[in-house]
């Protein structure tokens, strides 16, 4: 974590409520090149909806987010959240933050192959002979190839998780954000899902993780913040937070999520 | 029975006529139709309310009078307007208005617009939530997640329901006959009824050939659905 290269992606008092529920109140966080973020905290904490919040899935009620030192515009709309100033710079700013979802969400119609070159082909303009090597190259690297031409509901879950890191990798994007990739999967095919999250690590992908797998959170990750009720109730090296949490709070939850 | 009178070359020769009308009635409805019900479920499913409304409106109206009283209000209540009447010997489109080709088809297209646009709509909303963020998370605008996400997906799950649609629109050509003026298949089949006094021989024959053309159009959809819906056929491998 060098503090001369600028950051990947900040997230500056953030915070985000329904109705008079308060959800985020006031989270702050940073990535710089090749930091791996860890996100954990019980359901509820807000750690998903923070995630969402950094593409603007959800709308926060206040708060800047600068993704590779362009702050997005952000404007105030009548319910009192924000949204975009500009649809162009937030489509642009997505594009670079790619995100890999709980519930994989893959568009069902397509084959393997279409789902990762429908970004780079009709939203960077690639070639379309470009895009399908570089799709090619991203599915061996997630150990798929062979699967191209299968539609998403014919393959395993961890197979359908690891596609979808394969799309959201063919966009090299700045920063990828993981929403629980891990949750939807049988325990049997967490791991090769992980194993891929993990390799990427190695290759200085820059990343945030909302997870509740705290062998990749300790083992993988540089960073990790602790969520409770909105706030960052802890932070900082991984191994040093779980081993030494400071706040009654963490160690409850690690007692509860660590047999 | 008396099937030999079938088989006369004049009689041949109406149902023939007969065929091609109904055959370019179903052809001309389907593609005016279908173009006209793409706009009204991208308008049923617009995020403009006036849109929803209108066009909601239109299928309502559509969907809840018969086809039967479309095509009379299309073909004689069109004609008795005098608006109308001033143009239609010299202004077009008003001369078409004459036609009763055109009426028909008129009626026809619009009629199964609505049933078209419903359904296409009912689609397009039951597209899965997680694919639409997928497609807004990877930067996609508003028309581009339309054009390449929930189009493509509504209009394959669409297949199956617009087959039967087509079959039914096939069969409602039939009331075309009840125009003056235009021979459609069952209109050939009433004058050979009407001529030779043969009402099973001339109308199970016109029932004969709808029967072929619906294995066909049955045929044409079973394969366009192997085609389009393999990502929703249970895996074979």
């Amino acid at each position: 974590m060098s503090l001369a290269t600028p950051s990947k992606l900040e997230v500056i008092d953030l915070h985000k409520r329904y109705g008079s529920h308060e959800v985020l109140k006031g989270v702050s966080l940073k990535a710089h090149a090749g930091d791996v973020i860890s996100i954990i905290g019980s359901s509820g904490s807000g750690k998903s909806t923070l995630l969402r919040c950094i593409n603007l899935l959800e709308k926060p009620h206040q708060g800047r987010i600068i993704v590779a030192g362009e702050e997005l515009h952000l404007r105030p709309t009548r319910t009192g959240e924000l949204e975009a100033a500009s649809a162009q710079q937030l489509q642009r700013l997505r594009t670079r933050l790619a995100m890999v979802f709980q519930s994989f969400n893959l568009w069902a119609h397509m084959t393997v192959l279409q789902n990762i070159i429908e970004a780079p082909v009709h939203l960077l303009k690639l070639p379309r002979e470009q895009a399908v090597q570089t799709a090619r190259l991203y599915l061996e690297r997630v150990g798929l190839s062979g699967v191209e031409d299968r539609y998403p509901a014919h393959l395993s879950g961890g197979q359908q998780q690891r596609v979808a890191i394969a799309r959201a990798l063919a966009v090299e994007p700045e920063v990828m954000l993981f929403d629980e990739p891990t949750s939807a999967l049988d325990p049997e095919l967490v791991s090769e899902v992980l194993r891929v999250m993990q390799q990427l690590a190695v290759e200085h992908r820059t990343m945030v993780v909302v997870t509740h797998e705290m062998g990749f959170a300790r083992e993988v990750s540089n960073h990790l913040i602790f969520l409770h009720q909105g706030r960052i109730e802890e932070q900082g090296d991984p191994r040093e937070v779980l081993a030494r949490p400071q706040s009654e709070r963490l160690a409850q939850f690690l007692a509860g999520s660590l047999k | 029975m008396n099937w030999d009178v079938l088989l006369l070359p004049e009689t041949l020769a109406l149902y023939a006529e007969g065929l091609v009308t109904t055959l370019w009635l179903l052809a001309g409805s389907l593609f005016f139709g279908g173009a006209l019900s793409l706009l009204l479920a991208l308008a049923l499913t617009s995020r403009v309310a006036a849109l929803r409304w209108l066009a909601g409106a239109y299928t309502y109206c559509i969907r809840g009078t018969p086809l039967l009283i479309q095509i009379f209000l299309i073909y004689y209540g069109i004609a008795q307007l005098e608006w109308i009447q001033a143009r239609w010997d010299a202004v077009w489109p008003w001369t078409m208005f004459k036609d009763a080709f055109f009426c028909a088809l008129l009626a026809l297209a619009l009629n199964n617009a609505a049933y078209t646009a419903e359904m296409l709509a009912g689609a397009m909303r039951e597209t899965a939530p997680g694919e639409l963020e997928a497609a807004q998370a990877m930067g996609m605008s508003r028309w581009q997640i339309q054009r390449r996400i929930v189009l493509p997906s509504a209009l394959r799950r669409t297949l199956p329901a617009y087959g039967n649609e087509v079959v039914m629109m096939l069969h409602s050509t039939s009331l075309a006959s009840t125009v003056p003026a235009l021979i459609d298949l069952t209109a050939a089949a009433s004058r050979i009824y009407a001529d030779f006094f043969l009402p099973f021989e001339a109308f199970l024959f016109a029932a004969a050939i709808y029967l072929c053309i619906t294995f066909m159009l049955v045929g044409v959809f079973k394969a366009l659905e192997w085609r389009f819906l393999g990502h929703l056929r249970p895996r074979s491998h």
